[in-house]
């Protein structure tokens, strides 16, 4: 929304210094349009980054990872409900509700699943204002609801050619309980029968760190998950590089 | 040990400034799903103490703790060493996902923060800061605290009401999650050092099974707590 916004600004300023010109030239200009001193053309400025995203775990794909340029807000908050759109995501993988979000700038969605060992790098790219935050979002596909990432980092202290390693721990968004039940589990664990996102919350409804899938071979009889499913924290490494 | 005192030492010399009185606000964060955290004890000290340090015994104030959250003890070690303290400042359990924030005024010399709370239900599981260097510039310092094990009781995981140091048992599921009739799951403490907790095991049968834990509700991954301190 907000770029959409922009762009038009800049176009309608562009249209409007051009008309100046025009009457400038005009014998026939009037007084008050001589008096205007018009503002300098903004110049296009682009901010880039390139997030790269590793996936730490055995045996947890993560859906399709979310990266998000934005100026105010956060996504979660330990504590607090989750939104809709983050419990879309948790419970399914699906990211398309988080990055059509009122609080995104720019969002990016990655090209699909990230197998454990693999990674992937996903640019994104702003123009106008230099984003203040970034945010990066993605499902342990093999679970319930745990998610994993990064909240409003602050991007101010990033120069180009400078980039930041971290680590991520996982979340559980508390909007879907922890049966790990095949019918629960979206990821491949259950063949992709299990069911993804339901609207109906059955669980403590606030966001809390996720303490790690059971399984069936560490003592919850009616998992579908088996140890090969269990993770620690760290889940994800991301690396973010400011490119321009 | 011999590389932090002359690390202390150096930064000492470098400035006085390190010594000055502070005025902090503190904030700590259950991160956890399913534990609940008891009155939580908070002190300023100067370096001559720890509450707790991994890898050495526990000692009997901080077993009073871990096994059964009475903080009087460790207060008490606390108060001997001129230390500026906040007692339980959740007036309470903290809740799973919960903060509490509490002031904190420092005095000359009490340049190392330490916070412990025991968690339950576990038989001695704690949260844990050890002596953390309280920053002398102002600012916003936020970090995250792990789940320690005082390793002085087994972690049979039975709910029993044994709180008191030296009895057996977990003192109370205060979620009210928890099961009965355990058989337990261990009687060895083996390690009697205090060192990282290795986690709940739980069952899935609240009835009976080893643990009286619920494995979907009472298990948990470090970190376990999150500290914000604002230095002003």
């Amino acid at each position: 929304m907000k770029r959409t916004s922009n762009k038009i600004l800049a176009l309608s300023m562009a249209s409007f210094l051009a008309l100046a010109g025009c009457d400038h030239n005009d014998s026939s200009s009037n007084n008050e349009d001589d008096m205007m001193v018009p503002a300098p053309a903004p110049v296009p400025v682009t901010y880039s980054f390139q997030v790269t995203v590793s996936n730490l775990t055995y045996a947890q794909p993560m859906s399709p990872i979310a990266v998000i340029l934005h100026d105010e807000g956060q996504f979660w908050a330990i504590g607090e409900s989750a939104s809709s759109a983050l419990e879309v995501l948790a419970e399914s993988g699906d990211n398309s509700a988080l990055l059509a979000d009122s609080l995104v700038l720019m969002g990016q969605s990655g090209e699909g699943l990230i197998m454990p060992g693999k990674s992937e790098t996903i640019e994104v790219s702003f123009d106008d204002n230099f984003p203040e935050y970034l945010s990066v979002a993605t499902m342990l596909v093999n679970t319930n609801d745990a998610f994993t990432g990064i909240n409003a980092m602050a991007l101010t202290s990033l120069m180009v050619g400078e980039s930041i390693s971290l680590t991520t721990s996982s979340y559980d968004a508390g909007t879907e309980k922890n049966t790990e039940l095949m019918s629960t589990i979206p990821g491949p664990a259950s063949g992709g029968s299990g069911e993804g996102y339901n609207e109906a919350r059955d669980d403590y409804d606030k966001i809390a760190m996720h303490a790690g899938v059971v399984s069936v071979d560490d003592g919850l009889s009616t998992s579908v998950l088996t140890q090969a499913h269990k993770f620690d924290n760290p889940t994800l490494h991301i690396s973010i590089s400011r490119t321009e | 040990m011999n590389t932090r005192k002359i690390l202390t030492g150096v930064a000492l010399a470098a400035s006085s400034m390190l010594s000055q009185a502070q005025q902090l606000d503190i904030t700590v964060t259950n991160l956890t799903q399913g534990i609940y955290y008891t009155p939580i004890l908070i002190g300023a000290h100067n370096g001559d103490m720890s509450l707790f340090t991994t890898g050495e015994m526990a000692s009997t104030q901080l077993q009073m703790m871990a096994e059964g959250g009475d903080i009087s003890g460790l207060s008490m070690m606390l108060t001997d060493a001129s230390a500026d303290i906040v007692e339980n400042p959740a007036e309470g359990l903290l809740a799973p996902t919960m903060s509490t924030t509490t002031m904190l005024d420092t005095t000359d010399g009490n340049m190392y923060l330490s916070i412990v709370s025991m968690m339950l239900p576990t038989n001695d599981g704690f949260i844990g800061l050890n002596s953390w260097m309280i920053p002398t510039e102002a600012g916003t310092y936020t970090f995250t605290l792990n789940a320690y094990d005082a390793g002085t009781e087994a972690n049979d995981e039975v709910i029993n009401g044994g709180g008191a140091p030296g009895v057996a048992g977990i003192p109370a599921a205060p979620g009210g999650d928890a099961g009965v009739g355990g058989m337990g799951v261990t009687q060895d403490e083996a390690n009697a050092y205090i060192h990282i907790h290795r986690g709940s095991l739980g069952d899935d049968d609240l009835a009976g099974g080893k643990s009286d834990l619920d494995n979907t509700v009472h298990r948990w991954l470090n970190p376990v707590a999150r500290v914000t301190v604002v230095v002003n």
